[in-house]
């Protein structure tokens, strides 16, 4: 069953315990985050459901390129990870 | 004379007491977070004694924060959120940038300015905010664009004291607007201002002035002063038509610009060089008042760093007391001053402060 990490940068502003799901999209595994923890959907998406810009997402270490349909297939033993996208020095 | 003011930074708000000796920083809240505004304690009304604090996290978006306790505890609130973007719409995507500003209303409602350009109200204190689409929609709005960021935004909120159902806001680069019918209908507010950044023709256009802060006299509400990207402009008819002011020593270039509660004729800025060389003017910090409605200006030095100053007083930087004699001036270098003489002398509260976005008293 794939699995959903957040960064503990959020822990500062809200809790962000591992999430296991059984999703087979990157949207659909945030939304399974979502449900249990509805504040931070505004931390992850901006108010039109797009990944925000300053916020990065990796599928089993790769990269995801897409940030508005978030569509990327999932597979049963993906890992996702939910980080703050380094910008500035 | 005030006993507590707020200063909103880059890296927290920070909470002043006065003491005898002046003001002392008494608490933080949100350290190390950029709080774009605050809104002190309403002083009445059905939310009475409650405060917000907007926030703007640089990975994590906008955040509004709602305090019971004058800032000892805070909860986290919804923030304005844009409804969705029809395909195709034209003009910046419809997502919250910042909280700009906030502003408490005679209706009982908070009214919200922000970027990209949307003006949202809430009448349960943050716990559901409403886009006014009636000014959303005005065609004008996709004339707009950002005036120090790279979307507009509003900056300024004007309710008229008396009358509830009016309102000017001041909207960089939007120019002036005015509701008269509880935001049902909005116009154009902008006539005599000047932006000397546009083509000539395009000068005198009222839907793209720059007015870096707009504020309104409480006691005189017809009387409004606008500290504009192009000097100082001055309204004795509650915004129907600005004068421009071309009295003021040093500079007429600046951001912040404050007015006595109880005398629309006296008003203070802090100039800078120019639009081009945003410090003080031979690096000597001073701020300029008027007390006979623009016709002169007093330059005001005393206390204030007179040389190797760089410090820029942005647009929320400057605050005056209900008193019309305390005031509050921050930096964006993290200096602090405070004067309680109407300007006539000042002290320094801090020159270790994060940059300063906003102060407020209350």
């Amino acid at each position: 069953m794939p699995r959903v990490l957040f960064t503990p940068q959020l822990k500062r502003f809200l809790d962000v315990p591992e999430v296991r799901t059984d999703a087979a999209t990157l949207r659909q595994a945030l939304a399974a985050s979502f449900a249990g923890n509805p504040r931070l959907k505004g931390y992850v998406l901006d108010e039109q459901g797009h990944l925000r810009a300053n916020v990065v997402v990796f599928i089993d270490g790769r990269r995801c390129q897409d940030r508005i349909s978030l569509d990327d297939p999932l597979g049963p033993d993906s890992t996702v990870h939910v980080l703050q996208a380094l910008s500035g020095g | 004379m005030p006993q507590r003011a707020w200063v909103a930074t880059r890296k927290g708000l920070f909470e002043l007491q006065r003491q005898a000796e002046g003001w002392r920083i008494a608490r933080a809240s949100f350290l190390g977070d950029p709080v774009s505004m605050l809104l002190p304690p309403v002083a009445e009304g059905p939310h009475a004694g409650r405060m917000m604090a907007a926030l703007n996290l640089g990975h994590f978006g906008a955040k509004l924060h709602v305090s019971d306790d004058a800032g000892a505890t805070w909860t986290e609130a919804a923030v304005p959120a844009y409804p969705p973007q029809p395909d195709g719409a034209p003009g910046p995507a419809w997502k919250l940038v910042q909280v700009w500003t906030l502003q408490a209303t005679p209706d009982g409602r908070v009214h919200a300015g922000t970027l990209p350009g949307g003006l949202f109200r809430t009448a349960d204190f943050g716990a559901s905010w409403t886009l006014v689409e009636s000014l959303w929609n005005k065609p004008e709005r996709l004339e707009w664009f950002g005036g120090g960021y790279d979307v507009p935004g509003i900056h300024s909120i004007c309710p008229h004291p008396e009358r509830p159902a009016e309102m000017l806001l001041g909207i960089s680069c939007g120019g002036a607007w005015r509701t008269q019918d509880g935001g049902e209908h909005w116009a154009l507010s902008a006539k005599g201002m000047r932006a000397d950044f546009m083509p000539p023709e395009q000068a005198y256009s009222e839907n793209v002035q720059d007015p870096h802060l707009i504020v309104r006299c409480q006691a005189e509400p017809d009387k409004l002063w606008c500290q504009h990207h192009n000097g100082i402009f001055r309204s004795i008819d509650d915004g129907a038509t600005w004068q421009e002011v071309t009295t003021a020593p040093l500079s007429s270039f600046g951001f912040a610009v404050g007015v006595h509660p109880a005398d629309g004729d006296t008003a203070w800025f802090v100039p800078g060089v120019a639009d081009q060389r945003r410090v003080p003017v031979d690096g000597a910090l001073a701020v300029n008042r008027t007390r006979d409605g623009g016709r002169s200006f007093e330059t005001l030095r005393k206390g204030l760093p007179q040389r190797d100053c760089y410090d820029l007083v942005y647009r929320h930087g400057l605050a005056v007391a209900d008193d019309g004699r305390a005031l509050l001036m921050g930096s964006t270098t993290g200096g602090l001053w405070s004067s309680f003489d109407g300007g006539d002398s000042w002290q320094a509260v801090s020159n270790t402060l994060p940059p300063i976005y906003a102060v407020r008293f209350g």
